[in-house]
């Protein structure tokens, strides 16, 4: 019997960087378009030695722009497809990850987020593009990023990653940074056949009948690949359900920007995804992702022995943002503590969900991430 | 005859999107003629259409691909050859055209173009040069000829223009030609050669812009124009790209590539098999 290669099953030491491209081999990942960059490099050179054993392609790119450029053509050509960055050659995918939202592609941008700005701290952490990931390309649209905090997580949420990007059709991205890039844990893979798969839904009409835009009840369009006898066009262009550009109809634009914003707006709670610990009794709140989640998870038991009801919520998918799970949180509340590794990002969307609690940003720059140590410090000043 | 009528009757007619009609394109605009020949082309060699994608980029040509009624994408400006790059890669029993312009193709996306040319990807490139920006109304662009009138050079180009198909040819192209809208034949059978070829070939297509470059450089209308090509295109296969420099007086047109090389594609599926059989032999130790 032939072994199935995508799927590296059993336990393994690996590094974030390695668990990424072996979930998205575990994902049905057969593409793989990039540009070598600290962090994320390890993806790349992974994935250019696992693909050909699976007969994918991975393809190295003159930089950024094209590879995802490469990657959303990947995807209308009918492949899960995928590319790995870091915040320099994330800056440079921004024009098109608009083409990839408005076009309706379904594809994971991975983003090992490291110092900025600009060339910054190569191999150092932040969480500096937590709203570049949000706002980065122009216009007004909606996008699923996901968070992990563990080398665990980052072969989970790169599945979870490529299948919301299938059911949503959108490009989805999976925000790490250098310190879950490069660090080793041990990860646990499961058989295949217990790894749950999404794919994009198909047309189910006749390619005569075939609207490329039209969207199902859950305002997501099913989609017909190249090739495959639809001869559909996509632009990024507005346009209209058959795909014509509708570049001076207030009505297009307006019809089909909000069902791109809505489609997610209005699954927010399909797609969301978060962690509550100690939550139910707690007067104190830790909102925390990524990497800094485990330090805060630390600190909440260390002051939760002193007394002190403290409580994490920990966010796995950051964007969309769950403003009414924390608005009510909030309100059970006396405080809210959020650690980031930036200058203060996600917590402006704290502070409005809050609206009368007072947040409190615990911001930190370069080589560590919060210590426990400086998050219970905090906890206890926010509860006197 | 109703105007609907004469589009369906058209022999052509499966070859448009006739929804999109009118296209947006000026009158005497050489853009009908470039997508004309390749149409012809398509229809000459009987090539499954389900299997074609047309890709463009942004600018007047690139409006090409929501016109041909095959799969097709409208890019990112400068984008098209990357795109194509990765529908080619991810589905190889595709033919993979990119139709777009010269700003598209060589300023803003001219390094795709030279990585696309050097990997030998299986896409075919053509390019309508008209010298300008006609989209955004009629600013310089890399092929726009030294000393010549655009809306951003009201003193005259200073610029020093790319020769295309010496650029096509020094980057790895497996086949280059050089045609101009009055020599539709030799166009279309250009086409249909690269269609038959694999690996990446690029035909430029000097097209006329009546209503914007020709007018700012009195040129005279789209007709003076296609006398001027015919006055001064000089038909001659396998001359050396690095001369065929455009000039006031004289346009080098024909074949100048012609050649075979193994294509990106292929060597992925040999480097493909060699690493699955060496696999195979491990795991059966």
């Amino acid at each position: 019997m032939q072994k199935n290669r995508a799927v590296l099953q059993g336990t393994h030491f690996l590094s974030g960087d390695l668990a990424c491209a072996e979930g998205a081999l575990a994902a049905g990942c057969e593409f793989f378009g990039g540009y070598p960059i600290t962090p994320a490099t390890e993806i790349a050179e992974r994935m250019a030695k696992r693909l050909p054993e699976i007969g994918g392609v991975y393809l190295q790119m003159e930089d950024e722009i094209a590879s995802i450029a490469a990657v959303i053509g990947a995807s209308f050509a009918g492949k899960k497809a995928m590319t790995a960055t870091s915040g320099p050659g994330f800056s440079l995918m921004q024009e098109n990850i608009g083409l990839a939202v408005m076009t309706e592609a379904p594809l994971v941008i991975v983003n090992i987020m490291r110092g900025g700005p600009s060339t910054g701290q190569p191999t150092m952490p932040s969480q500096q593009d937590v709203m570049q990931a949000r706002w980065g390309s122009h216009g007004d649209y909606e996008i699923i990023a996901l968070a992990p905090s563990s080398v665990q997580e980052m072969f989970d949420l790169t599945i979870e990653s490529f299948n919301l990007a299938e059911t949503y059709r959108v490009p989805v991205m999976l925000l790490a940074d250098a310190t879950i890039g490069h660090m080793w844990e041990r990860v646990k893979i499961p058989p295949q056949e217990e790894i749950p798969l999404s794919w994009r839904k198909k047309p189910e009409v006749a390619p005569a009948k075939y609207k490329p835009f039209k969207p199902d009840e859950n305002l997501v369009p099913p989609m017909a690949c190249f090739g495959e006898g639809y001869r559909f066009h996509a632009t990024g262009l507005t346009h209209n359900e058959e795909g014509a550009p509708a570049t001076v109809s207030s009505e297009a634009q307006d019809r089909l920007v909000r069902r791109l914003c809505n489609k997610i707006r209005r699954n927010t709670k399909e797609i969301m995804k978060i962690e509550e610990i100690m939550l139910d009794d707690a007067e104190i709140v830790v909102l925390a992702y990524g990497i800094t989640s485990r330090a805060a998870l630390s600190a909440v038991r260390m002051v939760r022995k002193e007394g002190i009801k403290a409580g994490l919520l920990r966010l796995v998918t950051i964007w969309p943002f769950p403003t009414e799970l924390v608005t009510q949180i909030a309100k059970k509340s006396r405080a809210i503590v959020v650690p980031e590794m930036n200058c203060g990002q996600l917590v402006r969307e704290v502070e409005r969900a809050a609206k009368t609690t007072p947040v409190l940003l615990l911001s930190k720059l370069g080589e560590e991430p919060h210590r426990p140590s400086e998050i219970s410090s905090a906890l206890r000043k926010a509860i006197k | 005859m109703k105007k609907s009528n004469i589009l369906q009757n058209h022999p052509f007619a499966k070859y448009l999107r006739q929804d999109r009609m009118p296209h947006i394109w000026c009158a005497g605009c050489g853009n009908g003629i470039l997508i004309n020949s390749f149409i012809n082309a398509l229809d000459e060699l009987s090539i499954d259409l389900d299997k074609v994608v047309v890709v463009s980029g942004i600018g007047c040509i690139g409006r090409a691909a929501g016109y041909i009624n095959v799969d097709s994408f409208h890019t990112t400006h400068g984008r098209a050859i990357a795109f194509a790059t990765g529908v080619k890669l991810a589905n190889p029993e595709l033919k993979v055209v990119v139709i777009s312009g010269d700003g598209d193709l060589f300023a803003i996306g001219g390094n795709h173009f030279i990585h696309a040319a050097r990997r030998n990807v299986d896409i075919k490139v053509i390019c309508a040069n008209n010298f300008t920006y006609g989209m955004t109304g009629g600013q310089y662009s890399p092929t726009t000829p030294l000393e010549s009138w655009t809306t951003t050079t009201p003193y005259g180009s200073i610029e020093h223009p790319f020769n295309l198909v010496h650029l096509a040819a020094a980057s790895g192209a497996i086949y280059v030609a050089r045609w101009t809208t009055l020599q539709v034949r030799r166009l279309k059978n250009s086409i249909k050669k690269s269609l038959q070829k694999e690996g990446f070939s690029f035909i430029e297509v000097i097209s006329p812009c009546p209503t914007i470059y020709d007018r700012y450089n009195k040129l005279g209308t789209a007709t003076d124009v296609m006398r001027l090509f015919k006055q001064i295109s000089q038909v001659q296969h396998g001359y050396d790209p690095s001369k065929a420099v455009i000039t006031k007086n004289q346009i080098m047109v024909g074949e100048f590539m012609d050649i075979e090389k193994p294509s990106y594609g292929r060597l992925l599926r040999e480097m493909t098999i060699r690493v699955q059989e060496k696999l195979k032999g491990e795991e059966s130790k």
